[in-house]
């Protein structure tokens, strides 16, 4: 009886006398993304040792964090930016690694083409120089972020030495409501266990409320692991995994296709297979959840208030949320819905993709963003989600409404371009970390869905979306 | 890689949790293409009055007199104490590598992030866990004596105050061996590509999809 997680790391482990020393194993990887932030050191000492990539077919690059979102026909004006993206050019070039290119319809953020192209596909151990990595475990894969030392690793031997992880399993039961999505689900997981729950696990997210999640939502799941502390996230295959596969360029096609699905419908936990530890949420009483700390596990349900430290036992919880208050600009006891916003930003690797980007512009649709609102923002995740929004008439809608519609990538989820908050700002935000400083020095964070953000941004205060007229289907 | 045997050193404490890898070395400092260089920035954040940039001379800028680092008595620091979770977030090495630039060889601390954790190994860092309780002992300590220090033995696996305890910590063989030895775990990889080249070409029939 084996867990997912056991079955995709026994199918990868490469059989050695001597590594597993100290209970490391060697571990193949099958699909190495590689973004400009994380990986010119590693190419750089690739070089320095006179070593080439172990196997080119299995990288796919794209620069994302440093590209503008706005008219790109100037190129980027910030050298630093540019030296980046130019330093991975020059690297993909020069060893013949297949790259989607700033200009490339194909171009955007590594965790939403890796899936789109059907890069990502079930059973791969996947890994990144970047933490969202998890993301792809959505779609039963073990995925999990890596620092520039081991891109380089995978890079010269397309492997890692790594140490098995504990499993986790979190089952979500229930119907969800509606207006409550995957991005509240992961939230809510967040809250219950802490960002520290999930060190030293790989979380597998089971239960009746994900198996109606869509590939987008579960993503959305799988992508918040690495907040919740776990470096991989997975989603067993279903009839939804292997629809969502299918057609896609990089996927298989006629008869190897046929004996891929094969393969894929094992890929799921033995009925009695035995996790270490189990975590159980119901969906139904799961509410629309918003951040208020400079944490993600400071978050609420949107009827809530801002905590009140004098409440807190614990000297050094009671400690964080003071400091969190005073960063955020927060009185104690504030109910969430009376926090009003200046920004909003609708975006990054856990939130860009095409339903994210429906279910906001329903929410927006006929209606204009609040006169408090400076700056709404939508950043979809790649140039095909931002066409297929396009025919789709959701640009339209957005702009009607008064959101700025921008060319693909990370943009303000880390602020690494020009799109970042100012010193004091506030902002309602699809991403994933409400850290000091994270969407520009000073800002000041809320985590949400798309459509909570999207509310936010019409009544300029966070508001339950379900309660807004025709904002939900 | 940098050998680590044994080091005493002054210790500096960081007394907040959950400290993530955005706060360890900002966004603004991940544009470069060098692995050196970071340390001035470390806590970029904290540690400055004004907004820091790339590029720039950390030594002319307004220190925070108000933060730890930056009080004289924790200058030359080289074992940073710190709280549970340390280096969540973001995947960056440049948060180790910020650290290690800066001066730091030991982070205690109760609990770490999975990926921080592992990049520090990668670099030559040495992270350890000890139980909250004497990370408790090990903050009054630092703060009632000016000059604390704090000895790290590697190979028996202890950290020892000056009143002579001691407490052990555990380290996996593997990781443990490539610190005392300096070794660079490609060329220890490598060793094993005939091994990697059979497993890929077996992994090839059986999925061909994948290739």
């Amino acid at each position: 009886m084996q867990t997912l997680y056991d079955k995709l790391w026994n199918q990868h482990v490469v059989p050695t006398e001597s590594t597993d020393v100290g209970g490391m194993s060697l571990i193949y990887i099958d699909r190495h993304l590689v973004h400009e932030v994380t990986s010119p050191q590693a190419f750089e000492s690739l070089k320095l040792a006179g070593r080439k990539p172990w196997r080119l077919s299995s990288i796919l690059a794209v620069a994302d964090h440093n590209v503008p979102t706005t008219d790109r026909s100037q190129g980027i004006h910030d050298p630093l930016s540019r030296l980046q993206v130019d330093t991975l050019d020059q690297n993909c070039d020069e060893l013949g690694i297949t790259q989607f290119k700033m200009y490339d319809l194909r171009q955007g953020i590594v965790h939403v083409i890796g899936p789109e192209q059907g890069a990502t596909i079930p059973g791969m151990t996947v890994v990144c120089g970047d933490s969202h990595t998890s993301t792809h475990g959505a779609f039963a894969c073990l995925a999990f972020g890596i620092g520039t030392s081991e891109v380089e690793h995978v890079l010269a031997t397309q492997c890692l030495l790594m140490k098995k992880s504990k499993t986790l399993r979190i089952l979500v039961e229930g119907q969800l409501g509606l207006g409550v999505t995957a991005k509240d689900i992961a939230l809510a997981i967040i809250g219950k266990i802490g960002t520290a729950g999930g060190n030293g696990h790989a979380i597998e997210f089971a239960g009746s409320a994900i198996r109606t999640l869509s590939m987008e939502g579960r993503m959305t799941l799988c992508n918040m692991a690495i907040e919740a502390g776990a470096r991989a996230g997975m989603v067993a295959v279903d009839d939804v995994t292997i629809d969502y596969i299918k057609g896609r360029p990089f996927a298989p096609q006629g008869e190897m296709w046929e004996r891929a699905v094969a393969y894929w419908r094992t890929l799921h936990s033995d009925p009695d297979a035995a996790f270490d530890q189990t975590v159980i949420l119901n969906a139904t009483q799961i509410k629309p959840q918003v951040t208020w700390g400079t944490s993600p596990e400071m978050v609420v349900d949107i009827d809530g208030r801002v905590p009140d430290p004098e409440y807190v036992t614990d000297e050094l919880k009671r400690k964080d949320i003071q400091l969190a208050l005073n960063y955020m600009g927060l009185k104690a006891n504030t109910p969430i819905q009376q926090i009003t916003i200046d920004k909003v930003f609708i975006g990054s690797c856990t939130n860009s993709r095409i339903e994210d980007l429906r279910s906001a512009a329903q929410v927006v649709k006929d209606k204009r963003i609040a006169s408090n609102v400076k700056l709404a923002l939508v950043v979809p995740g790649s140039g095909l989600v931002k066409q297929q929004a396009e025919q789709e008439g959701l640009d339209k809608i957005f702009m009607a409404a008064g959101f700025e519609w921008r060319e693909p990538g990370c943009s303000m989820c880390l602020a690494m371009n020009d799109d970042r908050l100012n010193p004091g700002e506030r902002c309602a935000s699809t991403s994933n970390r409400n850290f000091e400083g994270r969407q520009g020095p000073g800002g000041r964070t809320h985590l949400v869905s798309p459509a909570m953000a999207a509310a936010a941004a019409i009544t300029g205060h966070f508001v339950d979306v379900r309660e807004l007229k025709d904002s939900l289907s | 890689m940098e050998k680590f045997h044994t080091l005493t050193g002054l210790v500096v404490p960081l007394d907040r949790a959950n400290v993530d890898t955005d706060a360890i070395i900002p966004k603004q400092f991940l544009k470069s293409i060098k692995r050196s260089g970071f340390g001035q920035y470390l806590f970029d954040e904290w540690r400055f009055l004004d907004h820091g940039e790339s590029g720039m001379d950390s030594s002319k800028r307004q220190p925070d007199p108000g933060f730890v680092l930056n009080q004289p008595r924790y200058q030359g620091a080289q074992i940073l104490l710190a709280r549970a979770n340390f280096g969540c977030g973001s995947s960056r090495e440049h948060a180790p590598w910020a650290l290690q630039d800066y001066g730091f060889r030991v982070i205690i601390a109760p609990s770490f992030a999975d990926i921080f954790f592992n990049n520090c190994f990668k670099i030559g860092l040495l992270p350890i866990v000890l139980d909250t309780a004497i990370l408790d002992l090990l903050f009054v300590s630092v703060a009632m004596h000016p000059g604390y220090q704090l000895t790290v033995d590697l190979q028996n696996q202890c950290v020892s105050t000056p009143d002579s305890n001691s407490f052990e910590f555990e380290v996996d063989t593997f990781r443990k061996h490539c610190l005392l030895h300096g070794l660079d775990e490609i060329g220890l990889t490598l060793q094993h590509a005939d091994k990697i080249k059979a497993f890929e070409n077996k992994r090839r029939q059986e999925q061909p999809w994948l290739f």
